[in-house]
């Protein structure tokens, strides 16, 4: 569904982000997004919806090549991929409800939107993934009076209602701590398989990566360094991807979170 | 560190000689330049009157109180003029002020290389000069008046509001424009949705600030004729009627005052 | 599905109103609009004064184009002189006084009365507009620069030491309680355990209050306190629009040059 070919991205500053990279997202798959800072996982999800040019190279969606289309097609291919962000970048001013309809932005006209005034289906499915994550009575609040977990679910949602064929995620754990983490990761695997959604998820805690997704891509200096199902990240592969370091611990506890989960 | 070396011992010095040098030519430079200054206005001042100052101003106090009274019935008209030469002045500014900070804004403008700079201009221009000359200008061009008040104070007020505006609008959170980008919205959507909430109470209070300002201001445009309690200012002070001086300026005195109270007000309750 | 959710469904969604309560909100609303009809409604506007002024606008706008500096060179020369010369020594003596004053205004480090005085003399100064205290002083000391230096100094005061005082009381008082555990006199308290605190900001602050000085300083010639003003004012009266475009070309650009300076002058004390 989704193929990248060739996407190069260098910056104005000479710094290479991105070198020929070439990936195939078929649809449904949920894929986890590895390496260390400053590897491209965040310049690569936002070159797929050109919040960041390309420099060169393909982003095929459905056989469309988005790195090519005018302003307003552009827009259009927007709204086919939802987006989820690390510090997650509600509006804060505006209440959960507005920045969740904020995801409908792309289908209704400018005084449509200005005026709040949405078609009542829109209304109706803002109110169903609200209630399906657990958020509903928080409607009218203020996005800025929600916890950190509570704010990434109404990013959720606001990406969700845009009814897209893609999620792209980026980092959307950094600023949560262990417990929301794990929960906010169930959550849109969940909702990616309810849904049959691709999703490209930029992560760099390897363990919850292993936990929740079937295919992990590794990223090391702009280039794919591994591709494959999250039980083939070896320590010699981890080293591959991050340097050198202890691997065994933190390929251990992995092991010893399943069994948390396990007996959950 | 500076360290002197004396008799086989070491003292420690704050700045090493040469530092210690150019602070005190700076400082030789600076009160040079004082003295200099001070000896033009001296020069240019009749020391006799200075002298007799003490006594002139006794002589004015005492002419000047008690203060008219029954003056203050023909002052009620005045005032309301005065207040709607701020208000409808501040309203205006703001108007063309959005814009102008919409261009001048790095992150907003559409272009940094052309409109930026054009922008950046009439912010400079608008702000430097103060709104009794633009009052003046005014009163040559379309009139005396109190109309002429408020253009006076809507020029001068775009400059302020908009460099207040633009910096707010380059202190914006990124992020969150970035996220409404990317749901597919258009240029005017973003801005509805992801610049303007943001903004919003620093433009509030940015008003609010203003008007406060442009009260104080407005009251003394009528000294060049463009309307306001000013002009009532002017006239008693040209035919030396001190008494009802006295009065005009308590009653631009509690004026202030009141304005100050309700801006603080309304700051406090949009905040 | 949850009850409550099957409540919504269906149902229209709208913004909650900034103003909750609705009878408020309309108030507000209709006395606003009200206010704005009678405002309006006595502004007098001589339109056809108007029309026949919009020659003359023209007029002032392409004197911008050719501004003229040099028929009345001496006038603007002795002018934009004695402008700068008392902005000068009126930030500089302001600028002196306020600092005492500031300290004095700042409840945590001077005692009630003192702290009552200062806040006191900040209050008037603040109140009164710069161009009512130039009249009453060109009015008490002649005319002349003398009563625009000591209108800009008053002015000075008021704004400096309010900001100064502001600065202090939200201090670190870490900081200057360290010092003081070392033993240190008052003077030695202020110069080591605030000063440093506060200087950069101080300096700011003056930098930026020179610059509107200079401003105010080009308006005290209209009531006969010196400087620019008095120029401006007689170009203007005589239609001279070239010669004023001319002085307002030389104080924006004064403005500007001053901006710039503080401007490099604030990043390097920070």
């Amino acid at each position: 569904m989704l193929r990248l070919e060739g996407l190069t991205k260098t910056y104005k500053t000479g710094d290479q982000a991105l070198t020929d990279i070439d990936l195939e997202v078929p649809k449904g798959q949920v894929l986890a997004l590895i390496g260390p800072s400053g590897a491209g996982k965040s310049t690569m999800i936002r070159c797929i919806n050109r919040l960041v040019e390309p420099t060169a190279g393909k982003v095929l969606l459905d056989g469309v090549d988005i790195a090519h289309l005018s302003a307003g097609a552009l827009r259009r291919a927007r709204r086919e991929m939802g987006m989820i962000f690390q510090e997650y970048a509600l509006v804060e001013r505006l209440t959960v409800m507005e920045n969740v309809l904020s995801g409908r932005l792309g289908y209704v006209g400018f005084w449509r939107s200005f005026t709040r005034r949405y078609p009542q289906a829109d209304v109706d499915e803002a109110f169903r993934l609200l209630d399906r994550v657990g958020l509903l009575h928080m409607a009218d609040k203020r996005a800025d009076e929600l916890s950190g977990g509570q704010r990434q679910r109404v990013g959720i949602c606001r990406a969700l209602i845009q009814n897209p064929k893609l999620l792209l995620v980026d980092e959307p754990t950094a600023s949560l701590d262990p417990k929301t983490s794990r929960q906010i990761m169930r959550l849109i695997c969940e909702l990616c398989a309810e849904r049959g959604l691709a999703a490209i998820i930029n992560i760099h805690d390897v363990a919850l990566a292993q936990m929740f997704v079937a295919r992990v891509v590794g990223l090391r200096f702009g280039e794919i360094a591994f591709d494959g199902a999250p039980d083939g990240l070896t320590p010699d592969v981890l080293t591959q991807i991050y340097g050198e370091e202890d691997w065994e611990a933190t390929i251990e506890k992995v092991e010893d979170e399943d069994d948390i989960e396990a007996a959950e | 560190m500076p360290v002197l070396e004396k008799d086989d011992t070491q003292i420690w010095r704050r700045r090493t000689r040469g530092q210690a040098l150019t602070h005190w030519a700076g400082w030789l430079i600076g009160t040079a330049i004082f003295v200099y200054c001070w000896q033009q206005i001296s020069g240019a001042t009749t020391w006799f009157f200075v002298w007799d100052a003490p006594r002139i101003a006794g002589d004015i106090w005492t002419r000047a109180t008690p203060p008219r009274w029954e003056y203050i019935a023909q002052l009620g008209r005045p005032i309301w003029d005065t207040l709607n030469i701020a208000t409808l002045g501040t309203l205006m500014a703001l108007v063309m002020a959005v814009p102008v900070a919409f261009l001048a804004a790095r992150n907003t403008t559409p272009s940094r290389l052309f409109i930026r700079p054009i922008a950046l201009l009439i912010i400079v221009s608008t702000r430097s000069i103060n709104s009794l000359i633009w009052a003046l200008l005014l009163i040559a061009i379309i009139g005396p008046g109190v109309f002429a008040g408020v253009i006076a104070i809507a020029i001068r007020s775009i400059g302020f509001c908009a460099k207040l505006l633009y910096e707010a609008i380059e202190e914006i959170d990124h992020t969150q424009v970035e996220a409404i980008t990317a749901t597919g919205a258009s240029r005017w959507q973003v801005m509805a949705y992801g610049i303007v909430p943001q903004i919003l109470p620093a433009f509030a209070g940015i008003s609010v600030f203003r008007w406060d300002i442009n009260i104080r201001e407005s009251t003394v445009l009528g000294l060049v004729g463009a309307g306001g309690i000013g002009l009532q200012l002017q006239s008693s002070l040209n035919v030396l009627a001190w008494p009802q001086v006295s009065l005009i300026l308590l009653v631009i005195l509690a004026f202030v005052v009141v304005s100050e109270w309700v801006s603080a007000k309304v700051r406090g309750a949009i905040i | 599905m949850s009850n409550e959710l099957h409540d919504l469904l269906g149902k229209g969604w709208k913004k909650q109103p900034f103003i909750k309560r609705t009878w408020l909100r309309w108030t507000i609303y209709a006395g606003f609009v009200a206010y704005l009809i009678a405002a309006f409604s006595t502004i007098e506007v001589n339109w056809s004064r108007v029309y026949e002024g919009l020659d003359r606008g023209a007029a002032f706008v392409m004197a911008f184009t050719r501004p003229d500096f040099v028929s009345r060179a001496g006038d603007i020369w002795t002018g934009m002189a004695e402008s700068i010369v008392m902005t000068v020594a009126a930030s500089v003596v302001g600028i002196a006084i306020s600092i005492p004053i500031g300290l004095g205004a700042a409840r945590n480090i001077a005692p009630l009365p003192v702290y009552l005085i200062c806040r006191g003399i900040v209050a008037i100064s603040r109140a009164l507009q710069e161009i009512i205290v130039a009249i009453l002083l060109v009015a008490i000391f002649g005319f002349g620069p003398l009563a625009g230096f000591l209108t800009l100094s008053f002015a000075t005061i008021g704004f400096l030491s309010k900001l100064l005082a502001e600065d202090i009381e939200s201090m670190d008082r870490v900081q200057a309680e360290a010092i003081r555990a070392s033993g240190a006199r008052w003077m030695q308290w202020i110069n080591y355990g605030v000063q440093p605190q506060v200087m950069p900001r101080l300096i700011g602050l003056s930098m930026y209050r020179l610059d509107i000085n200079f401003r105010e300083s080009a308006i005290l010639g209209l009531v006969g306190a010196g400087g620019i003003g008095a120029t401006l004012n007689t170009a203007f009266d005589r239609y001279e629009y070239d010669t004023a475009a001319a002085i307002l070309i030389l104080i924006i650009v004064i403005v500007m040059a001053l901006e710039y300076l503080s401007g490099i002058i604030r990043a390097r004390v920070q």
